[in-house]
């Protein structure tokens, strides 16, 4: 970016501040004042959720970084099994991706049945997955990879079918070997493609999450506590629950497009020029 | 040395596309190959790269029949933004044909450098191709099909994308590299004129389905200059005969009176 361009960027920058933050502060305040004037339990106003949700996890001891025992029973195990169920659907959504892509033929034979397990809805597989695997993390592992696998396998492998024939030809007149291949040429091409697919697995990773976390046999997770809270009428908590998954989201999703836009600079550029 | 023989070959089941192709290459010769477009001279020289299998005949290398993209073979092809890879850096790009050689990494950066300032764009070895000019990138395309010293440059109309000034600057450079490399070179144009200034010998083929029509000797001195070679009565007369030799057979229909537009 040019030194005009960073100023002009500055300059704007409470123009662009007030356009991003207006309506979500307007929504806030106004959430606030209905609920105030309403007085119903059932829908209690932002301020005391958030301070609710603060007693509840963020009160804890410094040393723990402010986390509470409820937070290190509910969030983290919560929080670890969306990134682990998210890398491990990525890993192997990235390398079938790969594997499927390359082939024509292969590509072909597969894709009824990738279009047909695409297109069942991710929390119907759950119940499967209850059955065959152990209740509690395995289940909830198994119901995230394999509802969140496909975006990004699909995607990677459209995204090496897509891939411009001449840079085939030349990356076989410069000889390469398979693995330089798929390092130096699939992997850079399909990469737009395989973002794409892995924001969508995103989204789905954290639904597959709280849906997995609410069947019986699960003792913690944030999924756990809304329905726990719920069946004891703590509906202060089954709010603050909900607003920390939608912050939770926004924060995943924030990083992964950070890293995306990092990424991706250069195909960026290459496609301003 | 590079023999073609006997060589034909169509798509599927299409009709032919080349036909019995007879052609030798002595060791260091810059041959060009020229002729209508659907002549199937990129065919043909998708064919000597190993990257079609001819459904006739064969060709060797040095004695080796080519099967596959052969060992020292570098090939430079006319669409340069899509060639090289835009992920990589320039080094990075001309490294790509080191990397078989089994050089380490800082030899194969120096090497890639070395070729860079061969082409005149040392400077430009850490950007990005696309932050170069048209002229610029087909350079580095350039050097990247020479930085392994290849036995076998291929060339499939390398310079047609470029503006006049520029095209002419390459082709000086590529025989400036010619000269010191020695490598034997094909190179595809539809240019009658590049054709013959750049070359040691000019190939006509004829389309449809494509087969040599003439092969002529280019009896230029080798100093080749853009305005005094093109000059020379001699230039002047191989142009000529190549000109005919393209046009043959495929005669345009009279002009329609201007006035029935």
């Amino acid at each position: 970016m040019t030194a005009s361009a960073t100023l002009h960027t500055v300059r704007r920058l409470p123009r662009t501040l007030a356009l991003r933050l207006g309506v979500p502060v307007v929504a806030v305040v106004l959430w606030q004042l209905a609920a105030r004037a309403h007085g119903s339990v059932f829908f209690p106003t932002p301020a005391r959720i958030v301070e609710h949700g603060y007693h509840l996890w963020f009160s804890g001891p410094a040393g723990r970084a402010f986390l509470t025992d409820a937070a290190v029973r509910d969030l983290l195990p919560s929080l670890g099994r969306v990134l682990a169920g998210f890398a491990l659907a990525a890993a192997g959504g990235i390398v079938l991706g790969l594997a499927l892509g390359r082939s024509r033929t292969v590509y072909a034979l597969c894709d009824p049945v990738l279009q047909f397990a695409r297109a069942v809805p991710p929390p119907a597989l759950v119940p499967v997955f209850v059955v065959v695997f152990d209740l509690g993390t395995p289940m909830q592992l198994a119901s995230i990879v394999f509802g969140a696998i496909w975006p990004v396998l699909i995607n990677t492998a459209e995204g090496v079918r897509g891939i411009d024939p001449l840079r085939l030809d030349v990356a076989a007149t410069v000889r390469m070997r398979p693995a330089e291949r798929i390092v130096l040429l699939y992997l850079p091409a399909a990469l737009p493609r395989i973002f794409a697919g892995l924001r969508l697995s995103l989204s789905l990773s954290l639904i597959l999450m709280v849906f997995s976390e609410l069947l019986p046999g699960t003792a913690d997770g944030m999924g756990f506590q809304l329905t726990d809270a719920q069946t004891r009428s703590d509906l202060l908590t089954v709010w603050a629950v909900m607003v920390l998954l939608g912050a939770l989201g926004h924060l995943l999703n924030s990083v992964l497009l950070t890293v995306e836009r990092l990424a991706l600079g250069r195909h960026h550029a290459a496609h301003r020029s | 040395m590079l023999r073609i023989d006997h060589l034909g070959h169509r798509y599927d089941d299409g009709p032919d596309v080349l036909q019995d192709i007879e052609l030798t290459v002595p060791e260091g010769q810059l041959v060009t190959l020229v002729g209508p477009s659907g002549c199937g001279k990129s065919t043909l020289l998708r064919c000597v790269a190993g990257l079609v299998r001819p459904s006739a005949g064969r060709i060797t290398l040095d004695g080796e029949v080519v099967d596959g993209v052969p060992d020292r073979l570098g090939v430079v092809f006319q669409d340069y933004s899509r060639s090289l890879f835009p992920w990589l850096t320039v080094r990075e790009n001309v490294a790509l044909p080191l990397r078989r050689r089994g050089l380490p990494r800082a030899q194969r950066h120096a090497a890639a450098v070395a070729m860079l300032e061969q082409v005149g764009l040392a400077d430009a070895a850490r950007r990005h191709p696309w932050q170069l000019s048209g002229g610029m990138q087909q350079r580095v395309a350039l050097a990247r099909a020479l930085a392994a010293r290849p036995a076998l440059l291929l060339m499939d109309e390398p310079f047609g994308a470029l503006d006049a000034q520029t095209r002419e600057d390459l082709e000086d450079l590529l025989l400036r590299l010619h000269r010191a490399q020695g490598m034997t070179t094909v190179l595809v144009t539809h240019d009658i004129d590049e054709s013959v200034y750049v070359a040691d010998r000019v190939v006509v083929l004829a389309p449809g389905p494509g087969r040599v029509r003439a092969d002529l000797p280019v009896a230029l001195p080798a100093d080749r200059d853009q305005i005094a070679t093109r000059g020379l009565p001699e230039f002047i007369a191989l142009r000529t005969e190549v000109g005919r030799a393209v046009r043959q057979g495929t005669a345009t229909p009279p002009p329609r009176p201007l006035g029935h537009l």
